[in-house]
C-alpha cells in the first residue's frame, strides 16, 4: 500500500515537475546553442542531453519522499505518520447470568525505536512505564498496558477483573458498541477487534511512513555514517571497511588487466592462441563470478587469497575479451600503412595495434571494474573480516537498517567514482574515442 | 632504380562455398621509374586486388612482382601507399603520422623534423603541425596521408583511389598537387580511380581492365597529365583530345558493366 502510494507520488513529481521546468526555461531562458534550434530531437540521440535541472529535482524528489515517508524529524513534507500517545476504549464484561460492568483500557503507544535514541543528556531512551489508573467500580477492572508504534497486541481484560473467562465472563462490546467474535471497530487511534475467541485486540494506525527497522530517516543514517566514521564498526573504522573492499577490487583488476589484455592480444594476433584460449574463455565467460565464491573458498579458504583471486578472475576474461576484439576492430587499412611505412611487428603492435584498442580497452575496464566491485561485496557477504559487504551483512543480522543503508550508499558512490574515474581517464588518453 | 615488373600475374580467391574467383588472370606490366600510372575499370575487376599485390600485402596464385630487380615477398618501404581513408592513426598528431616512417627507422629527430616540416609546407599543412588528425577535414586527411608516404621517401607510391572521397573542388586541388608532386619528386605512382576525368588528368599512362577475370583491357599514353603540371586543370580538360578520349573510356566502360549486368541477370 505504502509503495504505492510512494510511486504515485514518485511518478507524479516526475511529471509535475517536468512540465514546470519546461515552462520556466521557456520563460526565461532563450533559446541559443545549436541543439536547442534543432527541430528534430525525439530519435536524434545526439540533441538528447541530460537535463541537469531534471537530475537535480530527481534526487532532491527521493530525499523528499524519503523524508516524507519515514519518521524523520526533518521539517519537510510528512505523510501521515503512526498513531503515537495515549489511547483510551471501553469494554463491556457480561456474564452467564446477563450482568455487565464496562472498564476503561488506557493504551500507551510509543516509539518503537526509542532504545535506540538518546534523550538530551545522551542516555539511551527506555520503553515508557504503563499509564497510571486506577482499578475503578464495579467487578471489571481498569486495564493499562503500553504498545510499541507498528506493533500491536492481544489484551487479556479479564486477568484483573473480578470474573474471568472461566468464570464465563465474555467481552460484549468495545466503545459501548456491540461486537460479536471477528469483528472489529476502526478509531482514528488504530484497530480495535474482537479476535475469534473473543479477545480484545489492539493494533495502532500505521499511517503511511515506514518504521526504523524498515527505512532509517534520513538524519538517522546520516548519525549513524558520524558514528561509523568515529567509532567505527566491528573493530574497523568505516574507512578500513571502504579500504578493504576497494583493495581487492583494484588488486584483483589489476592482476586481472595484466594477465587478460596480453591474452586477449595474443588471442587477437596468432591462430593458435586464438584456438588455445578460445574454448576456455567462452566457457569462462558465462559463469558469473559469484558462482565461483564457494570453490575460491574450497581452495583458497576465506582470506585476502581466495577474494582477490575471485576478482582476478571476474576481472580476467572480461579484460581478455575487451583486448582481443580492441585487436580485430583495427582498421586493416592502418595496419597496411604502418606495414608500408616500413614498421616491423613490434612497432605495429607498440605504435598502432595497442592504441587502436585502447578505446576497446577501456570500456573493458569500465565493465570489469562495475562487476568486480560488485563482487567483492558478494564475496565479502559470505565471508569477511571486514569491508563493505561483511558490514552490511552483519548489521542485517542484527537488524541495524541504517549501516545497511550507510553501507549501500557508500558502494553506490564509490562504484560511480569509480566508473567517472575510468571516464575521465579514457577522455584524457583516448581523445579520438567516437571521433572517427 | 629500375621501375616495376608486374610479371604474369594471376590471382585466384577461393570461396568458402567451395568455388572460386579469378581476380586477376595474366596480368602483365612493366613500369618504368617515374612513370604516372592510372588504372581504370568497373567495379570488381580486380584493380585493389593488383594494387595489394604490387604492395605486397597478398601473394599472387601465379607470377610475381619485381621492383629494383627485387621479387616482392611482402610490404616494404619502397613501395608507399595512400589509401582511399581512414588509414591515418588517429591517437597521433599530424607531425606525429608524418614523421611515422623516418621514426621507424630510427631517424634522428632533428632530421626527421625537418621533413616533415618541409612535406607538411608542400602540401599546405604548416599550420597544423601539431593538431590531432581528427580535427582535419576530409581533404587535410589526405593531404597528411600523401605527406606520411612521401615522408618515408618510397621509390613508387600505390594510391587506392586516394581522392574518392573527397567533395568536387577539394579532389580539383588535389590532383594539382597530385601532379606537382610527381613532377617535382619523380615518384613512379600507380594510381586507381574511379573517375575518367581523373584517370584522364593523373595518367601519363592510363590502363583500362575489364572484369571476369581480371584483365588489362585496353592501354593509353596521354599527355594531359604532363600538360597538367602547374597548369590550371580545367584548361586542359578544354582540351579537344581530352573530350575525345573522354566519351571513348566512357562508351567501353559502360559497355563492360552492361554487359557484367547482362550476365548476371542470366545468371539470377
Ligand atoms: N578476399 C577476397 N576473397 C574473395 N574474393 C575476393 C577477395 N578480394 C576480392 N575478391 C574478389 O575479387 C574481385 C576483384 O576485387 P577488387 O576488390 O580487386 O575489385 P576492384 O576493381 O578494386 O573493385 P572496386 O572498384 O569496387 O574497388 C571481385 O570479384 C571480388 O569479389
Ligand atoms: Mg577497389
Amino acid at each position: 500500500m505504502t509503495g504505492l502510494i510512494l510511486l504515485a507520488v514518485y511518478i507524479a513529481i516526475f511529471a509535475v515537475s517536468m512540465v514546470i521546468v519546461a515552462w520556466a526555461t521557456k520563460r526565461f531562458f532563450t533559446r541559443a546553442d545549436f541543439t536547442s534550434l534543432k527541430t528534430v530531437t525525439f530519435g536524434d540521440e545526439s540533441a538528447v542531453k541530460a537535463n541537469r535541472a531534471a537530475s537535480v529535482i530527481s534526487v532532491l524528489a527521493i530525499f523528499a519522499l524519503w523524508v516524507a515517508f519515514t519518521n524523520s524529524s526533518l521539517p519537510l513534507f510528512k505523510a501521515k505518520g503512526p498513531f503515537e500517545g495515549i489511547v483510551e476504549f471501553t469494554y463491556t464484561s457480561t456474564l452467564p447470568d446477563g450482568r455487565s460492568d464496562d472498564a476503561t483500557v488506557s493504551i500507551l503507544v510509543y516509539p518503537e525505536d526509542v532504545q535506540l535514541t538518546e534523550d538530551a543528556n545522551g542516555a539511551p531512551g527506555k520503553i515508557p512505564n504503563k499509564p497510571d489508573v486506577d482499578l475503578g467500580e464495579g467487578f471489571a477492572k481498569n486495564d493499562t498496558l503500553v504498545i510499541p508504534r507498528y506493533g500491536s497486541k492481544l489484551i487479556s481484560v479479564f486477568q484483573n477483573d473480578e470474573f474471568k473467562k472461566s468464570d464465563g465472563a465474555i467481552v460484549t462490546h468495545l466503545n459501548g458498541q456491540a461486537l460479536t467474535p471477528g469483528e472489529q471497530i476502526i478509531l482514528s487511534e488504530g484497530r480495535l477487534a474482537l479476535t475469534e475467541k473473543g479477545t480484545p485486540f489492539f493494533e495502532p494506525s500505521t499511517g503511511f511512513r515506514m518504521a526504523r527497522l524498515y527505512l532509517p530517516a534520513p538524519e538517522v543514517t546520516t548519525n549513524r555514517f558520524l558514528q561509523l566514521n568515529r567509532e567505527g564498526y566491528r573493530n574497523f573504522t568505516l574507512l578500513e571497511h571502504t579500504w578493504a573492499s576497494l583493495q581487492r577490487v583494484l588488486l584483483g583488476f589489476i592482476f586481472g588487466a595484466l594477465v587478460g589484455i596480453p591474452l586477449g592480444y595474443a588471442m587477437g594476433l596468432t591462430n593458435w592462441a586464438r584456438g588455445w584460449f578460445d574454448p576456455i574463455v567462452e566457457f569462462m565467460r558465462p559463469v558469473p563470478p559469484l558462482a565461483l565464491i564457494p570453490l575460491m573458498i574450497i581452495w583458497f579458504g576465506i582470506g585476502e587469497t581466495s577474494k582477490v583471486i575471485l576478482l582476478f578472475l571476474a576481472a580476467l576474461w572480461i579484460m581478455a575479451i575487451a583486448a582481443r576484439s580492441g585487436v580485430s576492430g583495427v582498421a586493416i587499412a592502418k595496419v597496411h600503412a604502418a606495414y608500408s611505412l616500413g614498421a616491423k611487428k613490434s612497432q605495429i603492435l607498440r605504435k598502432v595495434i595497442i592504441p587502436n584498442s585502447l578505446p576497446e580497452i577501456f570500456t573493458g575496464a569500465r565493465v570489469a571494474m562495475g562487476v568486480c566491485w560488485g563482487t567483492v561485496v558478494a564475496a565479502e557477504l559470505v565471508a569477511a573480516e571486514k569491508g563493505l559487504g561483511m558490514m552490511i551483512m552483519v548489521a542485517a543480522k542484527f537488524q541495524l537498517t541504517d549501516i545497511v543503508i550507510v553501507g549501500i550508499i557508500l558502494i553506490g558512490v564509490i562504484g560511480f567514482a569509480i566508473d567517472i574515474g575510468i571516464r575521465k581517464l579514457e577522455g584524457w588518453l583516448v581523445p579520438w574515442k567516437g571521433k572517427v | 632504380m629500375s621501375g616495376l615488373l608486374i610479371d604474369n600475374i594471376s590471382m585466384r580467391f577461393d570461396l568458402p562455398n567451395g568455388g572460386s574467383v579469378q581476380a586477376l588472370k595474366n596480368v602483365t606490366l612493366d613500369i618504368k621509374s617515374g612513370e604516372l600510372l592510372s588504372v581504370l575499370g568497373p567495379s570488381g575487376c580486380g584493380k585493389t586486388t593488383l594494387l595489394n599485390i604490387v604492395a605486397g600485402f597478398l601473394a599472387p596464385t601465379e607470377g610475381q612482382v619485381v621492383v629494383n630487380d627485387h621479387a616482392v615477398k611482402g610490404p616494404g618501404p619502397e613501395r608507399g601507399m595512400v589509401f582511399q581513408q581512414g588509414a591515418l592513426f588517429e591517437w597521433m598528431t599530424v607531425r606525429e603520422n608524418v614523421s611515422f616512417g623516418p621514426d621507424m627507422k630510427k631517424m634522428p629527430r632533428q632530421d626527421s623534423m625537418k621533413i616533415v616540416d618541409r612535406l607538411l609546407e608542400v602540401v599546405g599543412l604548416q599550420d597544423f603541425k601539431d593538431k590531432a588528425v581528427y580535427e582535419l577535414s576530409g581533404g587535410m586527411q589526405q593531404r597528411v596521408a600523401l605527406a606520411r608516404c612521401l615522408a618515408n621517401e618510397p621509390d613508387v607510391i600505390l594510391m587506392d583511389e586516394p581522392l574518392g572521397a573527397l567533395d568536387a573542388l577539394t579532389r580539383e586541388k588535389m590532383q594539382s598537387l597530385v601532379l606537382d608532386l610527381w613532377k617535382e619528386t619523380g615518384k613512379t605512382i600507380i594510381l586507381i580511380t574511379h573517375s575518367v576525368e581523373e584517370a584522364l588528368l593523373l595518367g601519363e599512362r592510363l590502363l583500362v581492365m575489364a572484369p571476369r577475370p581480371g584483365r588489362i583491357h585496353k592501354e593509353y599514353r596521354l599527355p594531359f597529365a604532363e600538360m597538367g603540371v602547374g597548369a590550371d586543370l580545367r584548361a586542359v580538360k578544354k582540351h579537344p583530345d581530352y573530350a575525345k578520349t573522354r566519351e571513348e573510356i566512357l562508351a567501353m566502360i559502360w559497355e563492360m558493366e552492361e554487359e557484367i549486368m547482362g550476365r548476371t541477370e542470366e545468371s539470377a
